[in-house]
Order: structure tokens, then C-alpha cells, then sequence
């Protein structure tokens, strides 16, 4: 068969070493950024490189994780959800509003069954996902405006449904998986974990998959190709807000509470994992694993700074930076493509 | 030929490879002041890679590379255009996003003191300069906005009055229609007067007999003949082209020709009455099972809009389209797939995926009946494999990029796509543009195939050789509306010309 081994070589990198290496810099430049990372707080901080704190790593990640494996799909499409924070926020409040509170909590709530509530907020967070869809698609909002005007409706939402209070129950299922553990390890990264490999499941291994990059990578071809680019923009809606949906839920029971703005740092905080990780905000390139490498770089980062000695509000500065450098790796390593490109 | 005058441009021993392709192996090549020099050559014969090597677009390759007798490297496409050298590519390089006069300005707008942008004045001159070339268009549309033929001059005029002293374009006539052709070489021949030496590449060898002074052939990376223009036929390049005797390949179509009889298979595509805004008017025809129904007409006559109808890209404003009998009103291209309707637009870059391997721009169509939910790049791979072995697409490697593959071999990956899944009614437009002899034969005959297998073709193109050398019916689009038909009766170059 010297045909498929012709196909073979020619498969693996034939344009030698350097060009490669440009290519791939968008899965380098983050993985050697966590490496440095690590490697930095562990020499600054005894307390840093344990076990027990690579536990509290993962923790502090899983919600951005579980929500991020949403962005994900919505960023590789070439598009963005601004909502993701605040429909978060409105599940995991719905979530609650559906659930009996202590007495002395002033929600004039609905309570039902554990398995009704969490249907129903999963519905409300699914139909949220279906009016960016359609604002997306039909009406042909550009996403970036569309999930600005979402992420005030949810959060309008969330302030009609708990006027100022905080609800603490949630349905136990929930604060299982939320707040509980298993053998030592906390159900929510557990919970992030699978998520995370189903999404990366399902991009690599799946027909729906490879139209989401092919969507992100090539809009036009993609609609030449005669592919229903609009069911995918919107199906890619959809799981983004199911994401937050769920993301919100497990927050609520992994915080304790269910209020008003809770979520707020999330927004930033899961744009900049996907991003970091090296994924194209042009769409098309990128995937799940460098969410992952992302993430890690963020909890690093937020956890190693909490280790070192250093002024609380200079934190919010240095990731300001990092986010800046990751940025603008970004959008170097898509020219640095296109140029290996043509 | 002009003799005695010392080149503005000299390079000697000029090789090029691109990873393990060696696109250019030892090229001398010269180009004299006051000179349109022709450039012919098979595609992947490396002409536009010596071009782009001369525009500054590619620096890594080994050679001598002299202007005006210096030894010189450009480090970039900038240096290049500093030392007064312009390029129109092959493939469209304008912004579609920005206007008319930016495009024509790019990259030097006139500005005031303050560096603030002078609208006006640059609306003005961009539309003076293209009046100067015959174009008439408000230079503060969206280039995007205009058809393809039209961004091509606007893009032509930008690089002939950008003042350079070596313009060089790649196949610049393949969209434009023969009253543009004609005001290009008018211009061309000024620019040539006044000391330009100007690179002329083409697939219509009688142009390039027509402008240019001196005809330089490649083939495979090799530069194997260069003559005076007076001294050369086409058929003596086009066997240097080939390197066989090519007398029968290209039909210059000048004789009539004479139309089967029409097809009496059964009606796979019905249009009544079809009406869009300004560009179509009542169109009705139909397309039937086994034969090729061509539709000609000059640049901007509505084609365009009528393929992009067909395919659910564009929505008319009336009219009904019949497909396999039933009435069809496509929300989307996805819908029109699954009638069984499939679209090669004239442009490759709108539907193949650059970054993506061969075998995924060839199995994009069919995903949905090879995989259910999970997908099998084995299957996806032999099936391409299968396709490209068939269409003979260079280099046969299934996992290459396609951007890495030459234009004519990029066009076959197409028609790829849609002999897998295949459609009931192929609609193609522009099928052979910017291919040489052989792949253009190639194409000839993949049509002639598909429509004996029973497919419904409709091959819409602004060049009459293309209509002719493969329709059985031609039907003529002028303006927006169908002014002939041609079938069952002899028709030829000339008689479509005039109708159109
Ligand atoms: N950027 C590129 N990367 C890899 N191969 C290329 C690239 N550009 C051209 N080639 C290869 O070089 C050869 C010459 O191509 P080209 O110069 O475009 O031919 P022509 O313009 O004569 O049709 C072809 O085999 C083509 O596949
Ligand atoms: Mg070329």
C-alpha cells in the first residue's frame, strides 16, 4: 500500500520543524505559561505545591470549568456569550426559588419536588440559551449585543425572583453534587471533569463537532458546503447556556447561598480560560483540552497569588496582564498560521 | 523585441520548494523595461510562485535576484512595493468590508495635516482614476457589495495606478468580460509606452499573443521556452505548455457548433417566473435529467444571482422554483442539499476550507449519511481517496491541507465534494476558470460523465468557450433577463456574443 503510506508521511508535519512549531503555538505558548506558573509559585511559597492544594485548584476552577465547556463551543464558532454569567446566576436562583426555604427566609417562592426544580431551572436556562439562539439566528443580532441585552434579562430576572434575599436551600441532589464528596474528591470536579471530556467527546469524535469548527473556521465554505449554519450557531447558544445553567446550580450549593450578583466574576473569568488556553477567538481552532490547560492557568495563577505575599488589590492588576499577554499570543499565533498558511 | 535595454529585473537560478514540493527549479527570467511579458504555463507550473517571490511575498529561496542590476532581497511584501513593484494576485486580495476608494487607496489614503483621513478628496480621485479605466461605481459602496468581476478591475486599477514600474498580474482577465479585457490591455499598452515593465500571466493564450511583446512558457517548475510574441502560435505553446502535441486540445469555438438534440429526460429543475430586484426579471426555463444546460452572459447579467437562488443562498423576491416535482422555496443551503441541488460558486475560496485537510473538505457533504452521531475518518479518508485517485488531484495526499494545493487541483476538490454525495441538479459556475488545458479538459470530461449518469447540469459562465465546450443547451442571460435560446441548431462564438 504505498498510497497510504505516502498519506501517512505526508500527514505528519511535512514542512520541518519551525513551521510546526508556528503552528502549534497557540497549544505551546499556554502550556509553557502554566509550566512557568507553577514552577514560580512553587519556589515563592512552601504551601503551594501540595496535594492538598492542587485539591483546592481544582475546586476553585470547577465552576468556570463546568461553564467554560459551553464558551467553548460558542467561541470556536467564531461568536461570544456575554450571558453566560448571569444566566448562571438565574438558574442556580431558580433552582432555589423552586425549593422549600427555612421559614425565615422572605421569598415568596414555589416549592416543589427536587427532580421538578431542577427540571425547571435547566428548562429556564435552556429557553434563555434559545433566545440568544434566535436573537442570533432569525433576527441576526450580532452575538456580542444579543448576549449583552441577555445577561440584563437573566440578571432581571434573578432580582424579580428574590428581591433582594438570599435562599439557601437547594434540592439535595444539587448540594450532593455541589458541596458534597466521594472518597475525598469533591463531586464538583468530578462533575467539571465529565463535562469537560464529554464536551471535548463531543467536538473531536462527533458529526456535530466537526461542523463546529467548520462553521468557526470558514462561515461562508461552511454554508456553500450546505451546512444549516444557523441550527448550529444556535445549537451552540443552547449548550452555552445549558452549561452556565448547570455551572449556576453546582455554584449555588458549592457557595451555600442563592443572591443577586453572585456569579459576576465568572463572565471574565471563563472567557479568559478558554482564551488563555490558546483557543481562536476567530473561530475554528482551539478545542476543550486547551480550555483545560486554561483553566489551570487561571487557578494557577489565582491560587498561587493568594500563597505569596502581595497586595490583594495589585491581583486583580496581574491577571489584568496575564489576560493581555494571552490575548495577544492569540491573535499572533492566528497570523503566524495564516502565514504557514498560504 | 526590444534589445539593448538592460532589465529592470533579473533573476538567475531561481528554485523554490515548499516543503518537499519543488515549486521552482532553477528559473532565469527577465524583465526589460517598456515590456508586457507573457506568462503561460500548466497550473502548478510555479508561475505564480515566481511572482510572488518577485512581489516580496515569499523570501526564503535560493537564487540571485537582481533590480536595475543590483543584488537586492526584499524581507517583505513592503520592501517589494517600495522598490516599485505591484502585484494582482490570483486569488482576490481586496477588503470586502471597506469601499470602493479605500480599496483603491490601500494603505495610502490622503491625508491632512493632522494624518485625519480626507474623505472627500479620496472619494473623488478613486473615482476619477477609475473613471480613467472605464469603470463606473460609486467609490463609497462596500466593495464587498459588487460582483466579483467588478472588485477584480477595481482591484486591477488600484495596482496600474499605484505608479509602480513593474506591475505583475496573475491571471487578472478571468472574471472580466471582453469589453474589460479590452480597456485593461489599452491601459496596459499605455503603461508599457510610458516604460512599466509589466508580467502578464494568462490561460487564454490569444491574449497573451495580442499584449505582449515576449512569451516565457513553464512547465513543472521549469522554464522551458521564451520567444517574441511575433514568433510563436498557439499551438507551439501549447505543446511547450503540455509537452505534447496540442493542437486538438483547445477548439477555438470561431466555427459553428452544432447543439444535440434537447434531452428528453425528466424535468429535474423547474424555475417560473423567477424575479429579483434589480438583478433578475421573470426568468422560466427548465433543466432536465442528462443533459447540460449552459447559461452565458456577461459579467453581472444576473448569473451569479440565479446560482446563489438555486443553491438557498439568496432568497427572490418571486417567481417558484420545481424541483423533482415538487414546489420548493429553500430556507437555507441545507435545505437545498437535501432537495438534491449542489453549488460550485466561481469563486474556491468561498466554499473549500483552506486550513483543513483534502479528505474534510471532501467529506463535509456526505457527513450526515457516513455518520450518524459519531464520525469515521477512516471511511471519510478512503472516500476521499477514491475521489481524488479519479479526479487525478495532485498531490494525491488525502491529509495535505488544501491550501497547499495548487488552484486547478483546489477547483477538482470541489467538484469532489459533490460526486460523492451527488446531487440530482449541479449547478456550476465558472467550472473551468483559471485552468489550464489539461484540467479544464479534465472538468470537461467529469461533466460529461455526471451528465451521463443522469444529473441535471447547469453550467453558468461569463467565457463562451466554457458554455460551449459543455453545454447542450444554451440559454443567454442579459441584463436579467433570458434574451435566447439556443438548441438543436448551430451555435458558435460569435452568435453568442451577439446575443448576449
Ligand atoms: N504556499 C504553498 N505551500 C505549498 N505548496 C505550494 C504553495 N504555493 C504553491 N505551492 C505548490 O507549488 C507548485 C506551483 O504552484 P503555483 O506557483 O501556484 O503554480 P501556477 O501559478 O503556475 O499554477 C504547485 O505544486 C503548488 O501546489
Ligand atoms: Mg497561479
Amino acid at each position: 500500500m504505498a498510497s497510504s503510506e505516502t498519506a501517512l508521511a505526508a500527514d505528519r508535519k511535512p514542512r520541518g520543524i519551525g513551521p510546526f512549531l508556528r503552528s502549534q503555538m497557540r497549544n505551546i505558548a499556554p502550556f509553557l505559561t502554566l509550566i512557568f506558573l507553577s514552577l514560580f509559585f512553587a519556589f515563592a511559597s512552601p504551601s503551594f505545591a501540595t496535594l492538598d492544594n492542587l485539591g483546592n485548584i481544582l475546586t476553585q476552577v470547577s465552576v468556570t470549568g463546568i461553564i467554560a465547556v459551553g464558551l467553548t463551543f460558542v467561541i470556536l464558532c467564531a461568536e461570544i456569550d456575554l450571558s453566560i454569567a448571569s444566566i448562571a446566576n438565574v438558574t442556580g436562583i431558580a433552582v432555589a426559588y423552586f425549593t422549600l426555604q427555612e421559614s425565615y427566609v422572605n421569598i415568596a417562592n414555589v416549592p416543589m419536588p427536587g427532580a421538578v426544580a431542577i427540571l425547571l431551572a435547566i428548562l429556564l436556562c435552556a429557553l434563555l440559551g434559545l433566545v440568544n439562539a434566535l436573537g442570533l439566528t432569525v433576527i441576526g443580532i450580532p452575538s456580542f449585543i444579543m448576549t449583552l441585552a441577555m445577561m440584563q434579562i437573566a440578571a432581571g430576572i434573578s432580582a424579580l425572583l428574590v428581591r433582594g434575599q438570599i435562599a439557601y436551600k437547594v434540592p439535595s441532589l444539587i448540594s450532593t453534587l455541589g458541596s458534597g464528596s466521594i472518597g475525598g474528591i469533591p463531586w464538583i470536579v468530578i462533575v467539571a471533569a465529565i463535562m469537560l471530556l464529554a464536551g471535548h467527546l463531543v467536538l473531536t469524535y462527533t458529526r456535530f463537532g466537526r461542523y463546529v469548527y467548520m462553521v468557526g473556521g470558514n462561515r461562508e465554505a461552511a454554508e456553500y458546503s450546505g451546512l444549516n449554519v444557523k441550527l448550529i450557531l444556535g445549537a451552540v447558544m443552547v449548550i452555552s447556556a445549558v452549561c452556565s445553567g448547570i455551572g449556576g446550580m453546582l455554584g449555588v450549593a458549592h457557595f451555600g447561598s442563592a443572591q443577586q450578583n453572585e456569579f459576576d466574576t465568572y463572565l471574565l473569568d471563563s472567557i479568559a480560560a478558554v482564551v488563555v488556553g490558546g483557543t481562536s477567538l476567530f473561530g475554528g481552532r482551539g478545542g476543550i483540552g486547551n480550555t483545560i490547560v486554561g483553566l489551570f492557568v487561571l487557578g494557577v495563577l489565582n491560587n498561587g497569588l493568594d500563597h505569596v505575599n502581595i497586595d490583594s488589590f495589585l491581583k486583580i492588576l496581574i491577571r489584568g496582564l496575564i489576560l493581555l499577554a494571552a490575548l495577544v499570543i492569540n491573535v499572533y499565533a492566528q497570523r503566524l498560521r495564516e502565514q504557514t498558511a498560504d | 523585441m526590444p534589445e539593448g535595454r538592460s532589465p529592470i529585473l533579473e533573476l538567475q537560478g531561481i528554485t523554490k520548494s515548499f516543503g518537499g514540493v519543488e515549486a521552482l527549479r532553477g528559473v532565469d527570467f527577465a524583465l526589460l523595461p517598456g515590456e508586457i511579458h507573457g506568462l503561460v504555463g500548466e497550473n502548478g507550473a510555479g508561475k505564480s510562485t515566481l511572482m510572488k517571490i518577485i512581489a516580496g511575498v515569499h523570501t526564503d529561496f535560493s537564487g540571485r535576484f537582481l533590480v536595475n542590476g543590483q543584488e537586492t532581497r526584499f524581507r517583505s511584501a513592503r520592501d517589494a512595493h517600495a522598490a516599485g513593484i505591484a502585484m494582482v494576485h490570483q486569488e482576490l486580495s481586496v477588503a470586502p468590508d471597506l469601499t470602493v476608494a479605500e480599496n483603491v487607496f490601500l494603505g495610502n489614503q490622503p491625508t491632512n495635516r493632522l494624518g485625519i483621513v480626507q474623505w472627500r478628496r479620496m472619494a473623488r480621485e478613486a473615482g476619477e482614476q477609475l473613471a480613467r479605466f472605464g469603470i463606473d461605481v460609486d467609490p463609497m459602496s462596500r466593495l464587498g457589495d459588487l460582483p466579483i468581476g467588478l472588485q477584480q478591475l477595481i482591484e486591477i486599477a488600484r495596482v496600474l495606478f499605484s505608479g509602480a514600474r513593474i506591475v505583475i498580474l496573475d491571471e487578472p482577465t478571468s472574471a472580466l468580460s471582453p469589453p474589460e479585457v479590452e480597456r485593461l490591455f489599452t491601459t496596459l499598452r499605455r503603461l508599457r509606452n510610458e516604460g512599466t515593465g509589466i508580467v502578464f500571466i494568462s490561460h487564454f493564450i490569444e491574449d497573451i499573443l495580442r499584449v505582449s511583446d515576449t512569451v516565457t512558457v513553464f512547465r513543472n517548475g521549469r522554464k522551458v521556452a521564451e520567444t517574441a510574441s511575433s514568433a510563436t502560435t498557439k499551438g507551439a505553446l501549447i505543446e511547450a505548455m503540455i509537452g505534447r502535441g496540442g493542437e486538438a486540445l483547445e477548439h477555438s469555438y470561431t466555427d459553428d457548433l452544432s447543439l444535440p438534440k434537447p434531452s428528453d429526460g425528466p424535468v429535474v429543475l423547474k424555475v417560473d417566473q423567477l424575479s429579483l430586484a434589480r438583478s433578475l426579471r421573470d426568468i422560466s426555463f427548465e433543466a432536465r435529467a442528462g443533459e447540460v444546460l449552459g447559461v452565458y452572459g456577461f459579467m453581472g447579467c444576473g448569473q451569479q444571482e440565479l446560482s446563489r437562488i438555486l443553491f438557498g443562498k439568496l432568497k427572490p423576491d418571486g417567481g417558484t422554483l420545481i424541483v423533482d416535482g415538487a414546489p420548493k422555496t429553500f430556507a437555507s443551503t441545507a435545505a437545498a442539499r437535501r432537495a438534491g441541488v449542489a453549488l460550485v460558486p466561481e469563486s474556491r475560496r468561498a466554499m473549500l476550507f483552506h486550513q483543513e485537510p483534502v479528505y474534510k473538505n471532501v467529506s463535509i457533504s456526505i457527513l450526515d449519511r457516513i455518520s450518524a452521531l459519531l464520525l469515521k475518518p477512516a471511511r471519510e479518508r478512503e472516500i476521499a481517496q477514491r475521489q481524488v485517485e479519479q479526479l487525478q488531484i495532485r498531490p494525491p495526499v488525502v491529509g495535505l491541507d488544501l491550501g497547499m494545493l495548487s488552484g486547478g487541483n483546489q477547483q477538482k476538490v470541489a467538484l469532489a465534494r459533490w460526486l460523492t454525495y451527488p446531487p440530482k441538479l449541479l449547478v456550476l459556475c465558472e467550472p473551468t476558470r483559471g485552468m489550464d488545458v489539461g484540467a479544464k479538459n479534465d472538468v470537461i470530461n467529469i461533466v460529461r460523465d455526471l451528465r451521463a449518469k443522469g444529473l441535471a447540469i447547469i453550467v453558468l459562465s461569463t467565457e463562451p468557450e466554457t458554455v460551449l465546450s459543455l453545454a447542450d443547451r444554451i440559454l443567454v442571460l442579459k441584463r436579467g433577463t433570458l434574451v435566447r435560446e439556443f438548441k438543436n441548431e448551430p451555435v458558435s462564438k460569435d452568435r453568442l456574443l451577439e446575443a448576449a
